[in-house]
């Protein structure tokens, strides 16, 4: 029973990190990042996941190899100890220095992608509306006003330009909602009676992509299906498009293009 | 006065019964209950009062824990059907499927899997983990560790038993009501669980859910308030604090808890039944339109806060959480130490950590809500908040490891579940501080690598936990040991297969995979790990009919498990020094207690334990 329960800690600390190190070319790993703020998030991640795995191995091997050094028989009593005040000392110090270095480390970020007072100057391109169960895209149309006749409502498609901040505004209809595109590293909740302001913006090299946009909060029967797509332009074909939109809603939807 | 320690042997025949007046002494005077004296001396009680409205805590504990094993089956069964699902989406359920859903064949329904998931979790923390850790080895073991005849309040006891049985029936029959169980996830966020048309479980189902809530929230109210009077005033005389077993204190510690955060959660499940019933405005905000119209509620009521639900709900269940890993933390730390034939390292640290768990578990609600909606400057106070509560379990793994440092350990059954408790709530402790960051929680919030993180917390480590104790306290449970063999058999499957089906989930929410889905492979970004998923499902499924093991040894182990006497393990406790089983008042002789509860391996006996109770010159 000894060497089986070493072998199973070794096992899994083993095999815990190679998951982890073969899980890219498995596909089980973070999908491309996108966005400006995307690879930031990423080095965030990549800075706790170093640590956490220096961690992983440190205590499960220091379990593993107790496990198979304390439990051979043995007449003798163990070490009569209550404990260690130094090593209390430092097994506290340290990793709450590294716990709050860790949360320092994500401040700025945080605060870059979600103060209010950090929101792009850029006028909102869109309301984002979010409904049991599917997405509307809500466009001011030609006159840039929304809320007018000829605002351009796009089901399901989120058409955005590349390379240019892009603000947009979340609501729901009726129950909670998410909107999360993993690739942008982009999850909000959609509340109703909120309008919550958002922002993204993708490098110009992810353009000509479309991106699927998931519902991350559960809405109903249906969550699994409230699938909607982000079309990511550079800005000329994202005019282009637009322009196409605008007209046909000038043509009161007799030439409907869609 | 010196009191000679009670020989150990195994087949030491027991004296039956127990002397009243020796129970009596030990109440000191302090019996909240006269009735409790009164019982004391006629013995003979009919069968109902003694095993079914019991008030011995020994009763009401087993109570807790058959109903807790019986919970367990059900929710793991919901699992399957889960796992089923993810894994073969909308293919013809082996079993139950033909039986369940004539009209498609026998696949599942999207709205049967949203109760699905909904229910697995709902059972799972109101009617297992938590009933099982605070119902079951609270009552069990807080007077015997203390050295108590009975609980302080032995009828309000009771009480907290019968009073999770209305729960019960309210969530077993919302089964069976129009619309079926809720399905609005066991975090209920209003208005998908208060507006009727939101959702089939959203009819009678969530209502009755709500009432399940309140009802084993009153349970849990009367255990606590119960725990917390025992420990403080019902201990043996010479048991100070600071000689409590570390199980004790966590027992204590998660009472307050319960004390300090239940009366929160029946106050949101009241007043979401209101908004449901009565369409009060708490929850349900102005001008929804939900299935093409406007809710029955919308008229009566608006400028609702879907967001209050979720403050007041996470206020309750973030300390719920700790709820559900302390006492894990402190039965396995006795556990460690008895097999390991050593003192804990760092009692004090190992106390103080739990209750700074206890303190800052109330200010960390707010990392389930990073993606809420709330104002992001909340959301960075308490990211810092919950960096730093990972810091007392750090301090508990490091201390967990230095009781295993020098140790003599003997791996039973009941040590290698200890084990495995720390192998696991590492890799639950450790994937958590992704989530406490929150740039990093923009990406995998409600993803499966919260999943996979909640699960190696609660399956990792309190579900070994539990086992751990069965094993551990078996012996004093029922006079017999549980079978050994069958014991390891079941561990070592048990551990290859629970890692198998939650480490896998990490890969799958790192890849992005939301949680709550009945068809992952509706987005293409998915549709690769199907594979992955199988392997996952079929783990599960392999952990699942592993416990098989578990209830054949349990059950034929209360009949056919080798008799042993007060102390089989060579413990320290006071709960040692009881016949096995202790009868009605526990104790047949006076206690008194002179040492810390770890003394083992003391240089001041020949023996490697020195019992609290055992005065040395």
């Amino acid at each position: 029973m000894r060497l089986l329960v070493t072998l199973l800690l070794v096992l899994l600390s083993v095999l815990g990190v190679w998951t982890f190190y073969t899980a890219e070319e498995n596909g089980w790993w973070l999908v491309d990042a996108v966005t400006t703020y995307a690879p930031e998030i990423d080095d965030l991640f990549y800075l706790i996941l170093w640590l956490v795995t220096f961690f992983f191995i440190a205590t499960e091997g220091a379990l593993a190899w107790f496990v198979f050094k304390y439990s051979k028989k043995d007449d003798s009593k163990a070490v009569y100890s209550h404990g260690n005040h130094t090593l209390e000392l430092w097994w506290t110090l340290i990793p709450a220095g590294l716990l709050l270095l860790i949360a320092f480390k994500q401040m700025g970020t945080w605060a870059d992608i979600k103060y209010r007072k950090n929101l792009p100057t850029e006028a909102p391109i869109a309301h984002v509306w979010a409904s049991q169960f599917d997405w509307r895209i809500q466009y001011p149309g030609a006159d840039g006003v929304f809320g007018t006749w000829d605002d351009v409502e796009s089901p399901h498609l989120f058409v955005v330009p590349a390379d240019e901040n892009v603000v947009f505004i979340l609501h729901s209809r009726d129950v909670l909602h998410s909107f999360f595109v993993p690739e942008f590293r982009l999850k909000q909740d959609a509340v109703p009676g909120m309008a919550i302001p958002m922002w993204f913006n993708v490098e110009p090299e992810h353009a000509d992509r479309t991106y699927d946009l998931i519902c991350a909060e559960l809405c109903g029967w249906g969550h699994y299906k409230m699938a909607g797509r982000v079309e990511v332009r550079t800005r000329e074909g994202f005019d282009e498009w637009m322009a196409e939109q605008e007209a046909n809603v000038m043509s009161n939807g007799t030439e409907d293009q869609s | 006065m010196s009191v000679p320690p009670i020989p150990s042997d195994a087949d030491a025949p027991e004296p039956e019964g127990l002397n009243p007046r020796a129970a009596e002494g030990l109440r000191k005077g302090q019996g909240a209950e006269g009735s409790v004296h009164i019982e004391h001396d006629h013995h003979e009680l009919s069968f109902i009062r003694k095993y079914i409205f019991s008030t011995d805590h020994k009763v009401i504990g087993l109570q807790f824990m058959f109903t807790g094993l019986v919970m367990l089956g059900l929710g793991g069964a919901l699992a399957m059907a889960i796992r089923w699902q993810l894994a073969w989406p909308w293919t013809q359920v082996p079993v139950i499927g033909e039986l369940l859903f004539p009209a498609t064949g026998g696949a599942m329904s999207p709205e049967f899997y949203t109760m699905l998931f909904t229910m697995h979790g709902t059972i799972m923390i109101f009617f297992v983990i938590i009933p099982m850790l605070t119902g079951a080895f609270g009552n069990f073991l807080i007077p015997l560790m203390i050295g108590a005849p009975d609980m302080a309040f032995p009828r309000l006891n009771m009480i907290g038993y019968w009073a999770m049985v209305p729960g019960l029936c309210c969530a077993l029959a919302s089964f069976f009501v129009e619309g079926g169980a809720a399905a609005a996830g066991w975090t209920a966020y209003p208005p998908l669980s208060t507006i009727e048309s939101a959702a089939p479980g959203s009819l009678t189902g969530q209502t009755l859910w709500l009432l399940a809530l309140t009802f084993s929230g009153v349970s849990s109210m009367a255990g606590a308030v119960n725990y917390a009077t025992t420990v403080v005033k019902m201990r043996a005389p010479g048991l100070t604090m600071m000689r409590l077993p570390l199980t004790i204190w966590a027992l204590f510690i998660s009472a307050l808890l319960q004390l300090f955060a239940l009366p929160v959660l029946t106050a949101v499940s009241i007043e979401q039944i209101l908004d449901r019933v009565a369409h009060t405005g708490f929850f349900t905000p102005t001008n929804l339109v939900v299935n093409q119209m406007n809710p029955e509620g919308a008229v009566h009521a608006a400028g609702g806060q879907p967001l209050l639900w979720q403050h007041l709900f996470w206020f309750y269940s973030h300390p719920a959480v700790y709820i559900m890993v302390v006492p894990a933390m402190g039965m396995a730390s006795d556990i460690l130490a008895t097999h390991a034939r050593k003192p804990i390292f760092g009692y004090k640290p190992m106390a103080y950590s739990m209750m700074s768990i206890a303190g800052l578990g109330f200010i960390v609600w707010g990392h389930h809500m990073f993606a809420s909606g709330m104002n992001p400057a909340l959301g960075m106070t308490f990211m810092v908040s919950t960096m730093l509560i990972a810091l007392p379990s750090a301090i508990k793994v490091f201390n967990w490891l230095g009781t295993l440092w020098g140790a003599r350990i003997q791996l039973t059954s009941a040590m290698l579940n200890a084990i495995a408790f720390v192998a696991l709530f590492i890799i639950g402790g450790l994937s958590g501080i992704w989530m406490a960051a929150t740039p990093v929680d923009i990406y995998i919030h409600d993803t499966y690598i919260i999943v996979a993180h909640f699960h190696y917390v609660v399956f990792g480590g309190s579900m070994f936990a539990i086992w751990a104790a069965i094993y551990h306290w078996f012996p004093k449970m029922f006079g017999r040991v549980m079978d050994e063999r069958l014991g390891k058999i079941h561990f070592v499957g048990s551990f290859i297969f629970a890692n198998c089906t939650f480490y896998m989930m990490h890969q799958i929410g790192l890849a992005g995979l939301m949680r709550r889905t009945a068809d992952p492979y509706a987005y293409e970004v998915y549709a690769h790990l199907q594979p992955l998923n199988e392997f996952i499902s079929i783990s599960a499924f392999c952990l699942f009919l592993w416990q098989f093991f578990f209830v054949f040894n349990f059950f034929t182990s209360i009949f056919r498990g080798k008799r042993v006497g007060r102390n089989p393990w060579k413990g320290t406790t006071l709960e040692w020094e009881a016949p096995s089983p202790p009868g009605h008042g526990n104790f047949d002789r006076e206690l008194h207690v002179y040492h810390g509860p770890y003394e083992y391996a003391s240089p001041l006996v020949e023996e490697d334990y020195l019992p609290q109770t055992r005065k040395v010159d």
